[in-house]
């Protein structure tokens, strides 16, 4: 092999050491089904994000958390029965399973799918962004459908977000009508309920964000929301590609800082 | 199968190549045989054309790991990390089936970055298509725009840039050529290149099936009216298949059992294996019975010449197959044992118990014709050299600029790169609309900046003169945003070789590039040749795009738009030529006068060079605020583009003949900078010894450009902004109303 030395190597000057490493099976030791609750206090709070075949920002996201912010993530597998000893837990951005037949339509039949929804029954912090939002909704743990843009065209873009309500622990670290910028980057992200349920997750404060400028044309500019129990929000921009000044924007910081920050209910069994 | 002079010329081989095939295999071939010598020997795979005169190309350089003949050429970045990229056309197909037919071309180039053992981060497009007016130009624009967008966006790597052009040369032949570069640490690069007899060659990825077969030689002939039957040729791309291979051959690659990897591409299996058999000086063995197969009953000829996409094949150690067949297994791949190496140097291909073909591999990859083409012509070019009679002296400059940023070569291209994710992988510090795109490499404090450019009309005009405006152009793409040009790759798009007048045109771009590139440090890794650019006889313009790549610490680039009010401007390089006969290859002609002719803006490669360093100092002392090149359009479109709604330019040019040249001249070697520092910009610029007047400042909401005498433009700055963006939606929204 041929060194390779140019001359302006930065010789012995430390950088962030940031490659992530392959996501394995069994990346997080499998804790025993017996294990009680742990209430844990942060930074340290450890995430889990799950890699589907075809999740793309997965990356992104580790990166986020381990390098912008400090925390501590890991990546869990598909087809992982468990999330090991995961406090809170990452769907990303990508096209998982291809997306074929409809956004997320196969990766809730995953098996991790099925820990995840024990996981968020019990209380376990889910934040599923873009395509992780559209398996939250197709898994049935937000209500609602995310169909294509009005305009049928994919957007990447950066877009303005009012944040709608700081009452969750995704959202606690930012004020009600805060606004973030934030990109998009999506073919599917128009959200879509009955007027019922969308006057339902307004009565009871579930609309996280909503777009100053609707780019998808979403029933009600909606852009994230919130189930019930607060404990899942779904949101179709990208926060974690908005936490490092060099990318542009920082908008998507509060979002990962509010989650790194808040008390985990129950840690994952 | 007996072999007919028939079948001979059906398989676009002629008569003497056929004769060279006996001598080589000492006996007739068999059909199988006839079908593998005719894609290997194809211009597409064979460069029979180019060969000799790509020899010329400057390939060498201290940041050069890897160049000409691997998948990808590798420079290193430093730190232990190398950048592999590439360029490479998919021209052909994507006429016949714009959306497969660009999608595939994204799929491939990405398979050859990731073969070397690189990620790929960044992707960027350059295109040409007919004239906006006509609906199908505007059909395969808008078919290419979203095939790009569906492969490159789902499998997750940003496409940050590119350039989209319109020409009626165009019309029947679009070109869509698309560069691809990734990286990875030093120690981990993969080559192509069979070694270590009795090991195992492994088929992975996607099953063989039927589609694509022939398409190499397709991409080999000039286009007629039954080429459009021909859209079988076109493969199909799997995004989320290729996805899957890649994260599946970055794994097995870490487990040390790969000894040699290559994708299938174009003549798939065939030019794979014998590929990667010649590099090493061995043979390998393929028992087709195990290939895994879409459809039943296809022959070993089809499954040889088949183009499915998505395929990898690869040598791996004896004995530790089973350590890559469980990662391709967890990744749910296809991972099968099709063949052995050997040592006899033969590629030899059994089927049913039969051997179907035995060819020493050095016959098909290495011994392939290489052609003299007749080239001792003038280029072709029918455009006069004389400007007409009288150039009209324009009465509205005004809105001479308003209809020039609104054309469909300067208009914003929003429309197009809204639709590709530009931003996954969270590295892309400069993206689309930026002179260069710059991405971040994790773990480094580096960055790669890359521009891709190529101009038709200049070329046309004098293929060598455009070929080198095109490098000085990149690397000023790349020095204004402060990044130091290392390394380049070309795709050559041109029409029948064999007419003289056009390859002559080949042989002056291939010099004016290897000249370029030797002076602007910019050695050549790799590249395409797309030829047979012709429909009915018409070819396009000669249109070599050049794709640079350059270096920089990370830092927040240097952005194209104004910053604020009050900034001062310098025109680093100066006011350039105002040439009546260079003025012939502008913009302005094309739009405003609707003429060609004359010569490409005159390069001074010296000059160009010294503005690039000047331009590196400015930005390593924080001096810019803003930066951006001049090209198409000149002085008048560049203070446009730089204006954004609420700031613009009052500005002072000098006296012209004729106004219009001084504002829309595309003289080269000038950057616009605005600045808090004038006076220190002016102490650098005169320390490497070029020109840098103070033109203007910049202010609130308009722009005016004067000379001594008169105000020659004075407009709102919001105006030119909606004229800027709102041109492509318009003109494709005429395509559904049709």
């Amino acid at each position: 092999m041929q060194t390779i030395k140019c001359n302006w190597d930065s010789g012995s000057q430390s950088v962030p050491p940031q490659i992530p490493p392959a996501p394995n099976q069994a990346h997080f030791p499998a804790a025993a089904p017996t294990s009680i609750a742990k209430l844990k206090s942060n930074p340290q709070m450890k995430v889990g994000i799950v890699v589907f075949p075809g999740s793309n920002c997965d990356h992104d996201a580790w990166y986020a958390i381990n390098s912008n912010l400090h925390g501590n993530a890991e990546f869990i597998w598909h087809d992982s029965p468990t999330l090991g000893d995961a406090e809170a837990v990452i769907l990303p951005g990508g096209f998982s399973y291809g997306d074929y037949l409809r956004c997320g339509a196969i990766a809730r039949f995953s098996p991790v799918m099925r820990a995840v929804k024990e996981f968020a029954a019990v209380g376990g912090l889910v934040l599923g962004i873009c395509n992780g939002f559209q398996i939250l909704v197709e898994a049935g743990l937000l209500p609602g459908a995310l169909l294509r843009n009005i305009d049928l065209k994919f957007h990447c873009q950066e877009v303005a977000l009012r944040t709608e309500t700081a009452h969750s622990p995704f959202t606690s670290k930012l004020h009600k009508g805060e606004i973030l910028r934030v990109p998009i980057a999506h073919g599917e992200g128009r959200y879509f309920a009955d007027e019922h349920t969308l006057d339902e997750l307004e009565a009871e404060d579930r609309v996280a964000f909503r777009y100053l400028e609707n780019p998808n044309g979403s029933a009600r500019d909606i852009a994230g929301i919130l189930n019930r129990e607060r404990n899942v929000m779904g949101m179709m921009p990208h926060p974690e590609r908005a936490c490092d000044p060099l990318m542009g924007s920082v908008g998507g910081l509060g979002i990962l800082e509010s989650l790194l920050a808040s008390t985990p209910v129950l840690a994952a069994r | 199968m007996t072999i007919t002079q028939e079948l001979i010329t059906q398989h676009q081989l002629t008569f003497g190549e056929y004769a060279k095939i006996v001598a080589l295999l000492g006996r007739e071939p068999s059909y199988t045989e006839l079908g593998v010598f005719s894609v290997m020997w194809s211009e597409h795979c064979s460069y029979k054309s180019s060969r000799i005169h790509l020899k010329k190309l400057p390939t060498e350089g201290k940041y050069v790991v890897q160049g000409p003949g691997e998948n990808a050429g590798i420079i290193g970045i430093g730190d232990g990390w190398v950048v592999a990229f590439k360029i490479e056309s998919h021209n052909h197909p994507s006429y016949i089936e714009p959306f497969q037919g660009a999608a595939t071309g994204v799929g491939g180039i990405l398979r050859d970055i990731f073969t070397m053992g690189a990620r790929p981060i960044a992707v960027m497009d350059s295109l040409r298509f007919g004239n906006a007016d006509q609906a199908l130009s505007r059909r395969i624009l808008a078919g290419v725009v979203q095939g790009i967008a569906h492969y490159g966006n789902c499998f997750g790597v940003p496409t940050v840039g590119g350039e989209c052009v319109f020409e009626d040369c165009y019309a029947g032949n679009p070109l869509v050529n698309v560069f691809a570069l990734g990286v990875c640490k030093a120690n981990e690069i993969f080559y192509a290149k069979a070694s270590g007899i009795g090991n195992p060659v492994i088929y992975v990825g996607a099953k063989t099936g039927r589609d694509g077969i022939h398409g190499a030689s397709m991409a080999s002939a000039e286009f007629t009216e039954e080429s459009k039957q021909k859209r079988p040729n076109v493969q199909v791309g799997d995004p989320f298949l290729e996805k899957l291979l890649l994260e599946a051959c970055i794994e097995a690659m870490k487990t040390g059992a790969i000894v040699a990897i290559q994708d299938m591409g174009a003549a798939g299996l065939t030019s794979s294996s014998c590929e990667m058999g010649s590099r090493g000086g061995v043979g390998i063995d393929i028992d087709l019975d195990r290939v895994p197969q879409r459809e039943p009953g296809m022959t070993a000829y089809e499954m040889l010449l088949s183009e499915s996409q998505e395929r990898m094949l690869l040598v791996a150690e004896k004995g530790r197959e089973d350590e890559v067949f469980h990662v391709f297994r967890k990744w749910g791949l296809d991972a099968v044992t099709i063949g052995t190496v050997t040592e006899d140097g033969k590629l030899r291909i059994r089927h049913h118990g039969q051997t179907m073909a035995e060819i020493p591999n050095r016959a098909l990859a290495d011994e392939a014709p290489k052609y003299d083409r007749p080239h001792n012509v003038k280029p072709y070019r029918k455009a006069p050299v004389d400007p007409p009679a009288a150039i009209p002296q324009s009465r509205d400059l005004t809105a001479d600029l308003l209809t020039l940023v609104a054309s469909p070569d300067l208009c914003s291209k929003r429309w197009i790169w809204e639709q590709y994710d530009f931003m996954v992988r969270t590295n892309t510090l400069a993206g689309p609309g930026s002179d260069a795109a710059v991405v971040r490499v994790k773990g480094t404090d580096k960055s790669i900046a890359m521009s891709l450019d190529g101009n038709g009309r200049y070329c046309y005009l004098d293929p060598r003169e455009g070929a080198k405006l095109a490098v000085a152009e990149c690397c000023r793409n790349l020095s204004t945003t402060g990044a130091l040009p290392v390394a380049a790759t070309n795709n050559l798009n041109f029409g029948n070789p064999e007419r003289p007048e056009i390859m002559a045109q080949l042989v002056e771009a291939i010099e004016g590039i290897a000249e370029a590139c030797a002076f602007f440090e910019t050695p050549i890794t790799g590249g395409n040749v797309s030829l047979y650019n012709e429909t009915l006889g018409e070819g396009i313009y000669p249109t070599p795009v050049l794709g640079i790549i350059g270096l920089m610490k990370t830092a927040k680039p240097i952005p194209v738009s104004f910053q604020r009010e009050g900034a001062h401007l310098v025109l680093l390089g100066g006011f350039g030529q105002t040439d009546p006969i260079q003025f012939g290859s502008s913009q302005y002609a094309k739009v405003i006068i609707k003429d060609l002719w004359g010569q490409p803006p005159k390069l001074d490669m010296a000059y160009e060079k010294r503005v690039h360093e000047a331009m590196r100092e400015i930005v390593a002392q924080g001096l810019a605020e803003s930066a951006h090149d001049l090209s198409e359009g000149g002085l008048a479109v560049a203070l446009a583009e730089s204006a954004t709604s609420t700031t613009g330019a009052e500005v002072k040019v000098g006296h012209a003949a004729i106004a219009a040249f001084s504002l829309f001249g595309e003289s080269p070697s000038r950057i616009l900078v605005s600045t808090s520092s004038p006076k220190q910009i002016q102490s650098i610029a005169l320390q490497f010894g070029i020109e840098s007047p103070i033109i203007g400042v910049t202010i609130k909401e308009r722009l005016q450009i004067g000379n001594e005498d008169h105000m020659l433009i004075d407009v709102a700055t919001a105006d030119l902004k909606h004229s800027f963006e709102d041109a492509l939606p318009r003109l494709l929204k005429t395509q559904n109303a049709a």
